[in-house]
């Protein structure tokens, strides 16, 4: 099978550029993931991260054919020939298809992500119904890979201004948890032109996720808390 | 050579369920924590768990931790350390707890409490019937305990260093361990690492084994190291097949799947684990249920055009459960064996997928090995939990649900017994001039080799090697071969060769240095299976059938210097409860 793919090494190259390669598969190949383990056995110096191959841990984002996803979990006969791979756009490139996620990661550690409750806890579990549980669902399911924000054009122009669709996503998970004490904060910490605003429902992020999961639905609540709490 | 240095009053390497819960703890009390990983945290392996939590919590049927105890004991076929399997099962409601507290998104019953379901071999009423004891957040347990962990140690500010490598420990004269030596993967540094406390979280090496339910990251590095610095590992021989991996694929289908009322069947239609489990039949443990599967398929009733899986039938569970309680399975299920669960079954073999066994420790996660007549000395300065230790809760197979809990119980003991060694008031001890010259002159090897063994080669042989010499059933001639294969694969292993000589994120370098630990996890499962003359748990021997307390009742030592075999009692004896003595064990 036909690959093309980005390689960058910093110590080597002075600019990026597409390397050829053509591997013999295996008939249990299933996987783009699986594609790339026989280049790396052919040329040990591409270098891209993986780990858990079922499509859970979020490492092996990476553009696909002009597409964000999930090297596991795309499926090989879904590929055209030759499979151009480029490291996921918007961000600065490590080495070959590795990033540097920082300010995504900088960007979602801004939502404060994390529950807020200072009431003493009580001894048991505190208690949620089903239909609050559900609130959740479509949100907490989010693997942290990127391929959202580094989707989106509003990221790319200021990754260090919008917070971007994964950030926003878990912003709203904590928002929508009837557990969470911190709805007005939490508002006042995306109430800004550029946080929460930059969003302009282009719907890349819904198009990319490998976990189909909606950020601008969760974005448009956020919009929406934000004018009721106005009138 | 010298190398810059970074001190820390803590250390943990590993950013999983364990280190997480520790280091939680640890950055709360306000000591200076270093966590490494060699993946950001949320990819840690614990992402992947699906099932549950185990706890007594009585939420949906009558339930104490009594019962919990009493069927992990059963469940470990006797080789848990009782006192540590009681300390686990009294903790779990309070860990759950706390874990909801902390913002788990659990799912929930009509009256708001949390949701639990059947898991395999876990009873009421010692053994009476199954109870719901697995605490659930649909099939994606792990990857929600392990965001919500990290997400509170984000709270906390704990420090990550993020895609670094632990490579060494490093000890002082006197044995006290005081730090790692590490690689910053992004550019290629070597760092010493100082610790008033170093604790090791590493998690599981499946990826010893060609056929796993494990990440590419469970290379076994803790083990590796801690084998490398001389300190023993335990029960190594004991690795368990989960019954349901994928046909070919080995991604994991959870055991959740039968605690929802999903069955297996044979080629003839046959729910054929009420042959073997009469009691508890799809919900035995896994070690009894992986046999049963096995055992089909080797008398002929396998499925498929080489008779060679069974079936897991869930559809009679209707879209509903399915898609509310087992959603990832539906989606693996479609991804990776092209069939929608919903209206046919899944294709399933027994797969490996966690280590029993590990580096021995107490239950306040110290290092401990045998040292002038003690059999349970501690190592200073070293703790470790989690999978890659050995407390041992597990003995000679896990339940399912067990391991969540043991990283969230031992995580919190041990981050409590080092607040409590008031590190603060203590000075860091001297490191050694030669503290990094070790880990130094395996980079310089890996460096200078311009030919030799390639990594992949190696790895995949050894991989190929432990699955067909030490699989769900063994015995002497094939172990015997299989020692003598690794004792090669080992030399070859010290003799790679990477053409990528590049320092910044050299993937090829890392995956030479996990060849390393693989290759010493795999010297110790097999040669400690060749050597344990009786069936336990996970290990099945052809030759020799049964358990054996009189001769068996006891653990095994692994030590790397001479590939040297020693034992320590079991404790039976647990902490506030009688002793369950050994009984037969049937589900």
């Amino acid at each position: 099978m036909k690959f093309r793919i980005y390689r960058y090494d910093p110590e080597k190259d002075a600019k990026p550029r597409l390397q050829n390669y053509d591997v013999a598969l295996d008939p249990h190949d299933r996987m783009l993931l699986d594609a790339l383990i026989r280049v790396k056995a052919v040329d040990d110096s591409l270098a891209f991260r993986r780990s858990c191959r079922e499509g859970v841990c979020g490492s092996d984002a990476m553009n696909i054919n002009g597409k964000n996803g999930l090297a596991c979990v795309t499926n090989l006969k879904s590929l055209k020939e030759p499979v151009e791979l480029r490291p996921l756009p918007g961000l600065p490139v490590i080495r070959d298809l590795i990033v540097d996620m920082s300010q995504f990661f900088k960007q979602y550690h801004s939502v404060r992500p994390y529950l807020v409750n200072d009431a003493a806890p009580p001894e048991r579990e505190r208690l949620q119904s089903p239909a609050e549980r559900e609130e959740l669902d479509g949100l907490y399911e989010c693997i942290l890979c990127a391929c959202c924000s580094t989707a989106c054009p509003s990221f790319w122009w200021n990754p260090d201004k919008f917070v971007g669709p994964a950030g926003l996503l878990w912003a709203y998970r904590f928002i929508a948890d009837s557990r969470d004490r911190d709805l007005d904060l939490r508002l006042d910490n995306l109430e800004d032109p550029y946080r929460l605003f930059r969003c302009h429902t282009i719907m890349n992020c819904v198009d990319v996720c490998p976990k189909g999961l909606n950020p601008t639905l969760a974005i448009e609540k956020i919009k929406d808390l934000m004018v009721k709490r106005t009138v | 050579m010298k190398v810059a240095t970074r001190r820390f009053d803590a250390l943990i390497v590993g950013a999983g369920g364990a280190g997480m819960r520790a280091s939680l703890q640890l950055s709360a009390a306000g000591l200076t924590v270093a966590v490494l990983s060699k993946v950001f945290p949320t990819r840690s392996h614990t992402v992947a768990a699906q099932g549950g939590i185990g706890a007594s919590l009585g939420n949906m049927s009558e339930d104490s931790w009594l019962w919990h105890m009493y069927d992990t004991v059963k469940g470990s076929d006797w080789l848990g350390d009782q006192d540590a399997i009681e300390y686990m099962c009294r903790m779990a409601p309070e860990v759950v707890y706390e874990l909801e507290h902390f913002g788990m998104p659990f799912d929930r019953n009509p009256d708001g409490t949390i949701y639990q379901r059947p898991f395999g071999g876990h009873s009421a009423n010692f053994g009476e019937k199954a109870v719901r004891r697995a605490c659930a957040a649909a099939d994606r347990t792990g990857h929600a305990m392990l965001h919500t962990l990290y997400q509170q140690n984000v709270r906390v500010r704990t420090h990550f260093f993020v895609e670094w490598m632990a490579l060494d420990l490093i000890h002082d004269a006197e044995g006290h361990v005081i730090g790692v030596t590490a690689l910053d993967m992004e550019t290629g540094e070597v760092v010493a690492l100082e610790a008033k406390a170093t604790l090791l979280a590493t998690g599981g090496a499946g990826r010893i084994f060609a056929a796993s339910t494990n990440a590419f990251i469970n290379t076994g590095d803790g083990l590796g190291m801690a084998a490398r610095a001389g300190v023993p590992l335990e029960d190594m021989e004991f690795w368990q097949f989960h019954p349901t991996g994928v046909a070919g694929a080995g991604v994991l289908i959870t055991e959740a799947v039968r605690g929802e009322g999903g069955i297996l069947l044979n080629c003839n239609g046959e729910r054929f684990m009420e042959r073997y489990a009469p009691n508890l039949k799809d919900l035995a443990s896994r070690d009894v249920v992986s046999r049963s599967m096995d055992q089909e398929i080797k008398e002929g009733r396998g499925c498929g055009p080489h008779k060679d899986y069974v079936l897991l039938k869930l559809d009679h569970l209707g879209p509903d459960v399915i898609m509310k309680r087992l959603p990832s399975i539906r989606e693996i299920a479609i991804k990776f064996a092209n069939v929608d669960p919903i209206k046919e079954p899944i294709p399933v073999v027994p797969t490996i997928h966690y280590m029993m066994g590990g580096i021995p420790t107490n239950i306040h996660g110290q290092v401990v090995a045998p040292k002038d007549g003690d059999p349970n000395a501690v190592v200073e300065g070293l703790y470790a939990i989690g999978e890659c230790a050995c407390v041992s809760v597990h003995g000679a197979n896990r339940l399912g649900t067990n391991s969540l809990l043991d990283l969230l119980v031992f995580g919190r003991a041990a981050g409590d017994f080092i607040i409590g060694r008031n590190l603060a008031a203590l000075g860091h001890r001297a490191l050694p001039p030669d503290a990094a010259d070790l880990s130094l002159s395996r980079l310089a090897r890996l460096d200078a080799a311009t030919s030799g063994e390639r990594v992949a080669d190696v790895g995949n042989e050894l991989r190929r090697t432990m699955q067909s010499h030490c699989g769900v059933f063994r015995n002497e001639t094939l172990l015997a071969e299989g020692v003598a294969k690794v004792r090669e694969l080992e030399a070859r292993a010290s003799r790679t060769a990477i053409d990528d000589k590049s320092r910044t994120f050299n993937t090829a370098r890392v995956e030479a240095l996990e060849l390393d630990n693989l290759v010493e996890v795999a010297k110790a499962t097999i040669v400690s299976a060749l050597a344990r003359h009786e069936s336990r748990g996970a290990q099945a021997r052809s030759d020799y059938p049964n358990r054996d307390d009189e001769n068996w009742l006891k653990h095994t030592l692994w030590h790397r210097e001479g590939n040297r075999l020693d034992y320590k009692p079991v404790q039976l004896k647990p902490l506030t409860v009688e002793s369950f003595p050994p009984k037969a064990r049937t589900y």
